[in-house]
């Protein structure tokens, strides 16, 4: 099904282009794009500013640390294996549990030590890297979801994406991975994304495949009545990722971890445009409204989610 | 906003400067705009037949000198022991054979290709205003003057109409006793002149060559002209119509001699022409040291070079598809200018041979590939070892193709072999993650956009314009710049975004 241009110009939809030379050229300064494409960065930076982030277990930044790597995951039962450097969830490899010499995957298959040595030398050749260059392999604690998320996804952990501009959260999706998806977060590889409510953090709308859903295809689950705990911390942490990075227009993914609550997981200079079908909305008219404001005014995150809360409720 | 309208004057430069080049080319170095076209080209072989009296030879013949309605290509002289040099100066064009010692009949040529010229060359104004000679005549002859002159005057109003009224008056079938005196002494052409010039109006008898296809020993026809408000107008003595005639080609002009012997004696010229079709864009290729702007022409290149550049400025054009394809319409193709190459080693294929080629290489590449990925190889070893592969898979492809009595042997190796390990890396990366259906959305959109940009760049126009009017390539890079600006939906986001359709 094909729509007219101007019925989505009509809806404030943003296509790719506009984004990128209206919003991601013009307000993300590309001298510190290093800090979100490059994971590890991140993850640093975010200590620095006492952001929740996953646990970092280990980074492996050269060839000859691979046959060392048994002994840092030795301890652990579940772990997750990122390229500092990929990009749209490619070489993300997640380690659930272990049964003697094999380890399984989130999706329920297993592979064996050398599948995972092999994996790690592919991320330091730079196989998942954005330009193909040589790259590190972080190595950081699984992330334990909380009951009523785990029980929503089909496997792997349901995450959160926040469009952040100019501090703002401005739209937010559930992202739940499906069979379908093999344990990935991403919609186009056919996970279901549930437009949240910024307000309230509550269901409004879920797509998958651009398809309007009602109710979870594995598990089955319903959902339209989905409420995000913990919501405004939540929103509170993807505002303070503005500060740490300084780029306009970013999208943040979280987690809301059983023990430690919301975690920033990631963050992306270059968020995609299935937000705004998750949510049946588009992100332009709440962009202008950020645009319009003062620029000398520059509040607290505190006073941005508050800002946010109120006017895209 | 002033960035913005800085760029759009930008654009606007480009695209004037790229046309308005174009333009320059195509008035002034006849550079065609269609390719094929071809032009009638007129090869005129002036002879001159002299007895030489063994004394130093000097022989110097008028030579056309921008004639109207004609633009010369090239010229050469043959004449063996000669020395030959063409002299130019304000008074005209004349070429001058020299030798210090000759005995007995000789003969010179001199040849000239001329070709027809609409605009160029033409009836074009005089520096300085010329006066009436002075003309001598007999008490008889002064008086029949003076009654014809006045008798054409009363009836004319400019100088060419008086021309007209004079030669009607001359070629009636009983002309009057003034007429008969005077034609009984003088030539029409030159009775003309000497009459207008009697009134005070400035005319000359030019010679003119006819020019008619194959025609020998032709010798040069005199023509009136006449200087009226600020040109000198060819008249036809016989009629008294003005304009040059058809095919006439104005040789000699402003009364020169046409052609001075010294040392030898018998001297003649006669002429003999044919008329040629020539490609117009040999013609301008023949023209090109002659002008200015010619010198930014790819022409001066050895040709090895040009047929690169022929190739390599196709390219450009490929950019602008592959900016079109992937901005406005939404394409996606694996690697972003793979298409373009694989488009230019097609040109070189022939696109039913490249493509099945390519695929074979490609399919047979994943497969291998897929062996690869068990030997858990680091990247760059991996990719090196594709492309050893890729290299024999393309000769062992040519040797059975042979054998097959398919002459694909030398065609193939056009091929980007890089460019090919590479995608067969990226795609079968690509299977890994994102499953067989990603690797067939941008394979076919990487083939669909290379077999776009083949299409565009066989066109024979196409190549035609790219290597013949460079300039042209500012007018795609401002059109570039103009899609870099875009931000309007993406043809595929119409349908990606589809349900929304209907949707508040």
């Amino acid at each position: 099904m094909w729509i007219f241009p101007s019925d989505l110009r009509k809806q404030g939809f943003l296509g790719m282009n506009r984004r990128n030379v209206a919003y991601i050229s013009r307000y993300n300064t590309r001298s510190r794009y290093p800090l979100v494409d490059d994971k590890l960065k991140t993850k640093l930076q975010a200590e620095k500013f006492h952001l929740a982030t996953p646990q970092l277990r280990g980074v492996v930044r050269y060839q000859y640390e691979i046959s060392s790597f048994q002994r840092t995951v030795e301890h652990l039962d579940g772990f997750a294996i990122k390229p500092s450097k990929g990009a749209g969830g490619k070489g993300i490899l997640v380690i659930t549990g272990r049964n003697s010499d094999l380890y399984g995957k989130s999706s329920g298959s297993s592979m064996s030590i050398h599948d995972i040595k092999r994996h790690l030398s592919n991320i330091l050749a730079g196989l998942y890297s954005l330009a193909g260059s040589p790259d590190v392999a972080i190595i950081e604690d699984l992330i334990r979801p909380v009951e009523m998320f785990e029980k929503l996804s089909y496997a792997g952990v349901p995450d959160i994406r926040v469009i952040v501009f100019n501090g703002y959260p401005v739209m937010a999706m559930l992202r739940l991975s499906t069979r379908a998806s093999d344990g990935k977060a991403n919609l186009h590889k056919g996970a279901v994304g549930v437009g949240l409510d910024i307000a309230s953090g509550q269901s409004l709308h879920a797509v998958q495949y651009s398809r309007r859903v009602t109710r979870h295809p594995d598990t089955g689950l319903p959902l339209d009545t989905i409420a995000v705990p913990d919501w405004k911390n939540l929103l509170l942490l993807a505002s303070r990722s503005f500060e740490l990075t300084r780029l306009g227009y970013i999208g943040a993914d979280l987690v809301v971890d059983a023990h430690r609550g919301p975690m920033l997981l990631e963050l992306n200079a270059r968020p995609g445009l299935s937000i705004q079908v998750a949510n049946g909305l588009g992100l332009l008219p709440r962009l202008r409204k950020i645009e319009q404001l003062d620029p000398d005014f520059s509040p607290s995150p505190e006073e941005r989610v508050e800002f946010a809360m109120r006017t895209f409720g | 906003m002033k960035s913005k309208s800085g760029f759009y004057l930008i654009v606007l430069v480009l695209v004037i400067t790229g046309l308005s080049l174009a333009w320059l080319r195509h008035t002034e170095l006849q550079v065609p705009f269609q390719p094929g076209q071809k032009k009638a080209v007129w090869l005129i072989e002036a002879r001159i037949d002299f007895e030489a009296s063994g004394e130093p030879v000097r022989v110097s013949l008028n030579l056309p000198d921008k004639p109207p309605g004609y633009r010369q290509v090239s010229e050469q002289a043959a004449s063996t022991g000669y020395g030959f040099a063409i002299i130019e100066n304000s008074k005209g064009r004349r070429a001058e054979w020299t030798r210090r010692n000759a005995q007995g009949p000789q003969t010179l040529y001199y040849k000239v290709q001329m070709v027809e010229a609409a605009q160029s060359g033409s009836l074009s104004k005089s520096q300085k205003q010329p006066q009436p000679d002075e003309v001598f005549w007999d008490a008889l002859q002064a008086t029949a003057a003076h009654q014809l002159v006045e008798q054409a005057y009363a009836k004319s109003s400019t100088p060419t109409s008086l021309a007209r009224e004079l030669a009607k008056q001359l070629t009636v079938s009983e002309p009057d006793q003034n007429a008969s005196l005077l034609l009984s002494q003088y030539t029409l052409p030159t009775l003309i002149m000497r009459l207008l010039n009697h009134a005070g109006i400035p005319a000359r008898v030019s010679m003119g060559l006819e020019l008619q296809d194959a025609r020998r020993y032709q010798s040069l026809k005199p023509i009136l002209e006449v200087y009226d408000t600020d040109r000198w107008v060819p008249v036809d003595p016989r009629t008294g119509d003005h304009g040059l005639p058809e095919n006439m080609l104005l040789w000699q002009r402003a009364g020169k001699s046409l052609l001075d012997v010294t040392g030898g004696e018998d001297s003649e010229v006669n002429f003999s022409m044919l008329r040629q079709t020539m490609p117009a864009m040999d013609l301008a290729r023949l023209q090109q040291d002659t002008n200015g702007i010619s010198r930014f022409s790819l022409y001066s290149l050895p040709i090895e070079e040009q047929s690169v550049f022929k190739l390599l400025l196709l390219l450009p054009l490929g950019a602008l598809i592959v900016t079109f394809m992937r901005i406005i319409v939404g394409v996606h193709t694996s690697g972003t200018f793979m298409p373009v190459l694989i488009a230019l080693s097609f040109l070189q294929t022939q696109l039913v041979q490249g493509l099945s080629a390519f695929l074979l290489i490609v399919a047979l590449g994943l497969v291998l590939r897929g062996y690869l990925s068990r030997l858990n190889l680091l990247m760059v070893a991996r990719i090196s070892t594709l492309i050893v592969l890729v290299i024999f898979l393309t000769s062992i492809i040519s040797v059975i193709g042979n054998e097959l009595g398919f002459n694909l042997g030398l065609t193939i190796t056009f091929f980007p072999m890089i460019i090919i390990a590479w995608t067969i890396e990226r795609m079968s990366i690509l299977w890994e993650e994102e499953g067989s259906r990603e690797v067939l959305i941008q394979g076919l959109g990487s083939l669909g956009v290379a077999i776009l940009s083949y299409m565009c760049m066989r066109m024979d126009i196409v190549r035609h314009l790219t290597f013949n009017f460079p300039e042209l390539h500012l007018v795609l890079l401002a059109a570039i710049l103009l899609m870099g600006q875009y931000t309007g939906f993406k043809l595929t986001e119409l349908k990606r975004f589809g349900v929304m359709r209907g949707h508040h």
